[in-house]
């Protein structure tokens, strides 16, 4: 984490999950496998553009939601 | 024969609207699509699974947003706020799509509508620029209200979702055609074919089924049965049916030229 070492917490899909401060989204989404996936992403109840999520980083206590489309009724 | 079912603005040739959930695997689901000759197809929007390895099979791969127009649904929401949040993120998940979906539920036993919540929602993704077909009880009222709120089609249950007790009120649906003026689509209780037959025959736009297809011993097969059944349906009653009596003194043959008796 270089020299900034600082953890937060934030919430994803609601689990809390430990991460360097100031990480950007598109870091999470890179680690968590999803890059080039359709998703969408919330944060704290309003949507994030895919669009910016190389711009936008994570503070601690956000609650992010990551959905995909899957069958239903 | 040019008869399109417009929703929207837009203009579809299949009257049947089907779900994608409950099928063995994705090659189940698209079989019984294509069996079932539906354009509109709903989805639901679920977390992704943490952990989960993000390489699996998925929906988009088997059900191409190319080939399918996709209705995000709010199935398993239980207030305006979830249901409104859940198609923001279908919007963003779909590239701007604006064609949805809203169901409010109001209790997880039966999955009656909640029409209170539905309402309060319905308003604000109308407001949002959303496109909103509404899932909702067959009450002629309310169906009207979401109408006058600028909902694009009503969805009245015909039974409880996932029930297959087929139309338990027809009176109730002629009802809600009689007032309104957007497409009715009956949403949820469809067990087999002749319950879709019967819809359109009252007069209904079109169909929306998941489970009568899914929970079939042979979806495919029953995919093809319900295609047909909403044909069948819809040509009757374009066609109009003749007047029900008790009996008729008019029988199919001539009442002439019938031979003598010899027993005279």
């Amino acid at each position: 984490m270089g020299n900034n070492s600082k953890v937060i917490t934030v919430s994803i899909n609601g689990e809390p999950r430990q991460l360097p401060a100031n990480m950007a989204i598109a870091s999470l989404i890179d680690e968590m496998g999803l890059t080039g996936k359709r998703i969408a992403l919330e944060r704290n109840g309003e949507i994030v553009p895919r669009s910016t999520f190389t711009t936008q980083s994570l503070s601690a206590g956000d609650k992010l939601e990551i959905v995909v489309a899957v069958g239903g009724g | 024969m040019n008869d399109k079912l417009i929703i929207a603005g837009k203009s579809y040739s299949s009257r049947l609207l089907v779900g994608t959930g409950k099928y063995k695997d994705f090659a189940e689901t698209r079989a019984a699509l294509d069996a079932s000759g539906a354009e509109i197809v709903t989805v639901a929007i679920r977390r992704t699974n943490l952990g989960q390895n993000a390489n699996e099979p998925n929906l988009l791969d088997a059900v191409p947003m190319s080939k399918f127009t996709y209705l995000p649904n709010t199935a398993g929401c239980y207030t305006a706020d979830d249901a409104v949040r859940t198609l923001r993120l279908a919007r963003e998940l779909l590239d701007g799509h604006s064609l949805v979906k809203l169901e409010v539920l109001g209790d997880p036993q039966s999955l009656y509508p909640n029409v209170i919540e539905t309402l309060a929602a319905a308003k604000t993704l109308v407001a949002e620029g959303f496109q909103v077909m509404v899932y909702t009880s067959d009450d002629p009222i309310i169906a009207k209200q979401l109408e006058d709120i600028g909902c694009v089609a009503i969805m009245p249950l015909a039974s409880l979702i996932g029930s297959g007790m087929g139309i338990l009120n027809p009176w109730n649906l002629q009802l809600i055609m009689e007032r309104v003026q957007v497409p009715v689509i009956v949403d949820a209780g469809v067990g087999t074919a002749s319950d879709a037959a019967i819809a359109m025959e009252l007069g209904c736009h079109g169909v929306l089924m998941n489970t009568a297809i899914a929970a079939a011993q042979q979806p495919v097969l029953m995919a093809s049965a319900m295609k047909q059944a909403v044909e069948a349906g819809r040509s009757a009653f374009l066609a109009g049916r003749m007047p029900k009596k008790l009996y008729s003194a008019s029988p199919s043959s001539p009442t002439a030229g019938i031979i003598s008796s010899t027993r005279s």
